[in-house]
């Protein structure tokens, strides 16, 4: 027979849940058995402990029967071990003396035979009364948190959540590593389904950031460290040099037009390679901020990016009174104090010279989607021409969908978008050219508002929709019309033949995956991510935009491929989720932090184990430390320390060794 | 350099000419090439139309016999065996189940296979052990002028893309260029040619054989160099019916080490040039000097 | 199983599907005797199905990919012979998957496979096609099922036969008896290539043979037996 403290007295509770336990556990049989054992002052069976009479029920023992411990055993903690936490509290019981068995998922869902369900039932039940005698009492931690957010990344996704969070009030950081922000969609045309101009609707948005006395706007800047716990993040974001003073330069581009090279000779990034700028340029017109940059790997006035000041430096000149240009500038570090963050990095296109065949970099004519989109662009480099690489305009069109995309070789995943993009370019170019138009796709997903729709008015306007998925682009002719065009040979699965089909411009619709630098930005954030890269979610479908950091979140295609509207919603639930932890002011933490005992003898094992680097050595007492607000009760310290100096709360080896004898006892 | 030398039953059948410039070429570059003793037939895709098992069966044969014979890797010229041995090989290696029904097999007829022991195709060897300066350093009459089509055809890319580009393969176009000649644009240089259905569905093969030759031809190519035995007949053998059904498209056809010889300055009949039905008759210009030019 | 046989399984009298284009149904100007608009059900019971083909097609070492083909169609895009085949490669893999096994052991497909591998390295769910042809390939000769004097499955069973008797093929003799078999008019059609091989030094029909042709049979039966037991 076990001794167990005298003053131990334990409520002891069965739930029937309904069938769900009854129906496999003697539950009375378990009650009776429970009140025999030491420690346990009454014992009860009931129908629903979840239910109000069931935690009325509790709170009404507690103060009857003076109870200092309380046990349930029912369905899985994940559950409802916070309700009945509550439940004690609210009957005037440190939450932490309570204890929950599960008797449901671990017992009765998994067994067939009523007797072997109803003796482990019972012996789960002894292990979790000699355990709770061991509970001490625990206070949940209260962290405050710092009401300013940084969002990271100046796509739409990030736009819409610093505007969201701005107008409620809250100081946001955003910070872009561009020199503007609006990310890709800034680049497009139209969007889908709409047709709506893209910059039209976008650049309200970035005047409103570059305008909201809210946002501290960090264009052409990165995040380089982070530190800190939820609530309290400490952020190195580094100003890289634009050689231009952002307050004094009123983007007149009186500089752009001066320069020393009087006509644009170096690759536009923002075209896509289709264009070219000058050492000193805007990326585009509506830029924001509206202020121009200097690019030291082709400006003359660098070498190799090192100053040499040998140039006339007509801009300057240009730039006169205002003298907004400081070739001296060098990057800068800041650092800030953030509560919350909201991780907007979206994605990269799909490289196309990945896919061989289909000629991406090998024949001129042949066009990623986002060229196409700036070919078709007023402000694009052919004003919205379309007009090929090697002059001229084309006559027949074939778009190819699923780029990289549905394909165990490159990715694996459906990049959500493309079909759509594909036939809003179909749209496009065939109002721009008159063309023949082709898509060739596999499956056409429109799964959308209006999307089907959209769909519909592309084959009403005689697009030719091809399911077949091509097998390859040549140069080569068979017959007469074939020769000096690109020949896309595809199956057409629904007619029933193969086809080769010529025309003169090929766009390939590639897909979408996570940013080049993902990795090293995800870790930089302690978050996790999928077999595909894309930032993890901490629930697919209950938690879509916090990561398993608590006060970190995530918004827009940095988590996955998705459209617009998508984007935004998913931005204004992130700015919701962070305005929670804001607007609340503090954060609860469960207190099954580990704890370092006075016997640490300053080896350092558990330093480098922690994958949430809570612990840190004091060099002062030569032992280690464990920040509670960081700690999330892994046990991998408490495990591992070889001196046996480190305690868990809620997992004392005492709590553990006696549950451990309980399940082995009788 | 020494290497087990696996010549296949088309190369010293149809596919002789290939030998009869391998071997004189090698020698000249200073590689040592053992025939494999007793080496049988891989097979190739006949025997994989019957029974696949029976057919790795077959190829683990002849890579037991190269391991017995001491030499650690093999040269397979022909594209077909390279294929085959190579799939052996992998199917030993992916599939216990059939590395186990091979070794029993094996072990029926006193022989092991361990595994290991590498195929390697010439251009492989060519480029990669002995190296392009050394091929350069042996050229007496460069192929100055010459105009070639590369053609690899399927056998030596897919699905086994071990020593070059899966579509774009590049080893012989440098080898080519080391030689002096100039490369033709070919982007039918890994098209299937039509194997053996030029002899049995002609209607089928025959076409692919047209493609071939027509685009070779309205690119200006003197020549196209193949490395398949079955390449260079399906290319070089139909000319009658080429003509008959499609007009004049005749292409010489030669193995790339009968030019690599001429660059070497070895004689015809060496080289096995007149074994062909359509006759290549382009010769390398002699040089200005007496010495060596490298390309 | 086939085991040792001296003749190649007897072809069953299967007329070959005709093209598309060839429909015998369709008068044609001059043309009096036919029947206008002869009419021919294609739809398909399940007792069609032989249940389990795809299964065990899937079960194959290397097949097994075959369960996640999306139909795509990039299989027969980059098929250079698709264009004379009565079922695309992607049609014979749907097919082969739903159970059709009649249908896909009698098409012209798996003999026009030249097994240029283009759409394996193509599928983007890579699945092994050509191998997954040669396996139906394999099935076929193995039940019979080719028209009668069809040279490819004879080419591939006298080609297997020789190399098990001599350990190597003498591709004239070979070819030569292929011609026999199948069409005499064929090899006379073929006279001019036979001069060519002749002046070019290469018509040899010395029959090639390895010293130890008896292991090659050996092996073999050793791959029966462990098949057997």
């Amino acid at each position: 027979m076990v001794s167990i403290k005298q003053d131990i007295r334990i409520g002891f509770y069965v739930c029937h849940c309904g069938h769900n336990i009854a129906s496999m556990v003697d539950c009375p049989e378990v009650a009776s058995y429970v009140e025999k054992l030491p420690g346990v002052v009454l014992s009860r069976d009931y129908k629903y402990m979840c239910s109000d009479p069931g935690q009325e029920l509790i709170q009404k023992d507690i103060k009857e029967f003076d109870l200092n411990r309380v046990v349930v055993a029912s369905c899985s903690p994940l559950l409802h071990e916070h309700t009945f936490r509550t439940a004690v509290a609210a009957g005037g019981l440190n939450p932490f003396f309570f204890h929950m068995v599960n008797i449901r998922e671990h017992d009765s869902w998994v067994h067939t035979d009523r007797k072997e369900a109803t003796a482990k039932a019972k012996a789960l039940a002894r292990a979790a009364i000699r355990r709770v005698a061991h509970h001490k009492a625990l206070e949940v931690k209260q962290v405050p948190v710092n009401p300013d957010v940084l969002v990271v990344g100046g796509g739409i996704a990030g736009i819409h959540a610093a505007l969201t969070l701005a107008n409620a009030g809250k100081k946001v950081y955003l910070v872009e590593r561009e020199p503007s922000i609006g990310g890709h969609m800034a680049k497009f045309d139209k969007t889908f389904p709409t047709l709506d101009c893209a910059a039209c609707i976008l650049t309200p948005k970035m005047s409103s950031v570059g305008a909201h006395e809210n946002i501290t706007l960090w264009s052409y800047s990165e995040v380089v460290k982070m530190d800190g716990y939820v609530g309290n993040y400490t952020v190195m974001v580094k100003r890289k040099a634009r050689f231009i003073n952002e307050d004094l330069c009123t983007g007149c581009q009186e500089c752009v037009a001066n320069c020393i090279y009087k006509e644009p000779k170096f690759t536009d990034e923002f075209n896509e390679g289709l264009g070219k700028r000058k050492p000193v340029y805007i990326p585009f017109p509506q830029a924001t901020p509206q202020v121009v940059l200097i690019d030291p790997d082709v400006c003359l006035n660098f070498k190799r990016g090192v100053l040499t000041d040998k140039c006339k430096k007509t801009c300057v000149e240009a730039c006169g009174d205002r003298k907004a240009i400081d070739f001296k500038q060098k990057e800068q570090f800041t650092e800030i104090k953030v509560g919350t963050i909201i991780v907007a990095t979206g994605f990269q296109t799909f490289d196309a010279k990945r896919v061989l065949p289909y000629g991406y970099g090998v024949y001129p004519n042949v066009y990623t989607a986002m060229e196409v989109e700036r070919l078709v662009n007023a402000s694009g480099p052919t004003s919205g021409e379309v007009i090929l690489r090697d002059g001229r305009q084309p006559k027949a069109i074939g778009i190819i969908h699923c780029v990289g995309s549905r394909d165990k070789k490159t990715n694996r995943w459906c990049s959500r978008v493309c079909c759509m993009y594909s036939m809003k370019l179909a749209h496009l170019l065939k109002e721009h050219t008159g063309a023949e138009i082709y898509n060739f796709y596999i499956d056409i997903r429109a799964p959308g508002k209006g999307y089907e729709e959209f769909y519909d008015k592309l084959n009403e306007e005689g697009v030719h929709f091809v399911r077949g998925r091509v097998g390859e682009v040549t140069d080569w002719g068979m017959t007469p019309e074939e020769e000096g065009k690109l020949v896309i040979r595809v199956e057409d699965t629904l007619a029933g033949f193969v086809r080769r089909i010529p025309v003169d411009m090929v766009v390939l619709a590639t897909g979408l995956e996570p940013q080049a630098d993902a990795q090293d930005v995800r870790r930089l954030f302690n978050m996790s991510c999928g077999t595909e890269g894309f930032f993890l979610e901490r629930h697919p479908k209950l938690a879509p935009v916090n990561t398993f950091t608590d006060g970190i979140f995530i918004a827009g295609c940095c988590q996955g491929p998705r459209d617009i509207p998508d984007t935004v919603a998913q931005a204004g639930a992130a700015a919701a989720e962070a305005m929670v932890l804001i607007d609340k002011g503090h954060v609860e933490q469960e207190p099954n932090t580990a704890y370092v005992l006075p016997d640490c003898c300053g080896c350092k094992s558990c330093l480098p184990l922690c994958p949430y680097t809570a612990i840190t050595f004091d060099e002062a007492t030569k032992k280690a430390v464990i920040n509670e607000a960081l700690c999330k009760g892994c046990g991998t310290c408490v495990s591992s320390c070889p001196s046996g100096s480190i305690a868990q709360n809620l997992f004392e080896d005492e709590e553990v060794f006696s549950e451990i004898e309980g399940v082995l006892a009788d | 350099m020494k290497y087990s030398y696996f010549p296949g039953c088309s190369l010293k059948g149809l596919g002789r000419a290939y030998e009869e410039s391998l071997l004189p070429v090698m020698k000249h570059l200073g590689v040592e090439l053992q025939e494999l003793d007793d080496w049988n037939c891989c097979g190739a895709t006949a025997y994989m139309a019957v029974d696949e098992v029976k057919a790795c069966v077959l190829a683990a044969r002849n890579l037991a016999l190269a391991e017995k014979s001491g030499l650690n890797q093999v040269m397979a010229p022909c594209a077909a065996c390279y294929l085959v041995l190579n799939k052996a090989k992998h199917y030993f290696h992916d599939y216990p189940a059939m590395k186990a029904t091979m070794d029993r097999a094996l072990n029926a007829v006193g022989l092991h296979y361990s595994g290991d022991t590498p195929v390697r195709h010439p251009l492989d060897i060519l480029l990669n052990d002995v190296g392009l300066e050394a091929i350069k350093q042996k050229v007496e009459k460069p192929l100055k002028g010459l105009k070639v089509a590369t053609y690899y055809g399927c056998q030596i890319v897919r699905p086994y893309a071990t020593f070059d580009d899966q579509y774009n393969p590049t080893t012989m176009d440098r080898l080519m260029e080391a030689l002096g000649a100039t490369l033709v644009h070919y982007p039918l240089k890994t098209k299937c040619c039509g194997g053996s259905l030029t002899g049995t569905l002609p209607e089928a093969g025959i076409r692919l054989v047209y493609i071939l030759l027509n685009e070779a031809k309205k690119r200006g190519a003197d020549c196209i160099a193949t490395v398949c035995p079955l390449c260079q007949f399906n290319l070089d053998g139909y000319h009658s019916q080429l003509k008959a059904q499609y007009g004049d498209v005749l292409v010489p056809t030669v193995y790339f080490t009968q030019l690599m010889g001429l660059a070497f300055g070895l004689s015809d009949k060496e080289l096995g040039l007149n074994r062909a039905a359509v006759p290549f008759k382009w010769r390398p210009p002699l040089p200005a000097a007496a010495t060596p030019v490298p390309a | 199983m086939v085991k040792s046989m001296t003749t190649p399984p007897a072809a069953k009298q299967e007329t070959v599907p005709t093209r598309s284009s060839d429909r015998p149904n369709v008068q044609r100007p001059g043309e009096e005797s036919v029947p206008v608009m002869k009419l021919r059900p294609t739809i398909k019971y399940e007792a069609d199905r032989v249940r389990g083909f795809g299964r065990e097609i899937i079960s194959v070492p290397g097949c097994e990919q075959l369960e996640s083909c999306i139909q795509c169609g990039t299989c027969s895009g980059v098929c250079p012979l698709s264009i004379y085949m009565d079922h695309t490669p992607r049609q014979v893999m749907a097919l082969a998957r739903a159970d059709f096994k009649n249908e896909v052991l009698r098409s012209r497909t798996i003999w026009l496979c030249a097994s240029c591998y283009a759409c394996t390295v193509e599928c983007p769910q890579e699945i092994r096609i050509t191998d997954i042809m040669y396996e139906l390939k394999q099935r076929a000769i193995r039940e019979g099922i080719f028209p009668k004097r069809f040279p490819i499955p004879i080419l591939a069973y006298d080609f297997s036969e020789m190399v098990k008797k001599n350990g190597r093929i003498t591709e004239m003799i070979l070819v030569i008896k292929l011609f026999m078999k199948t069409s005499w008019l064929a090899a006379l059609g073929n006279w001019r290539l036979g001069i060519d091989l002749i002046k070019t030094g290469r018509f040899s029909l010395v029959t090639e043979k390895i010293k130890h042709h008896g292991d090659i049979a050996r092996m073999m039966d050793a791959v029966d037996d462990q098949k057997g037991s």
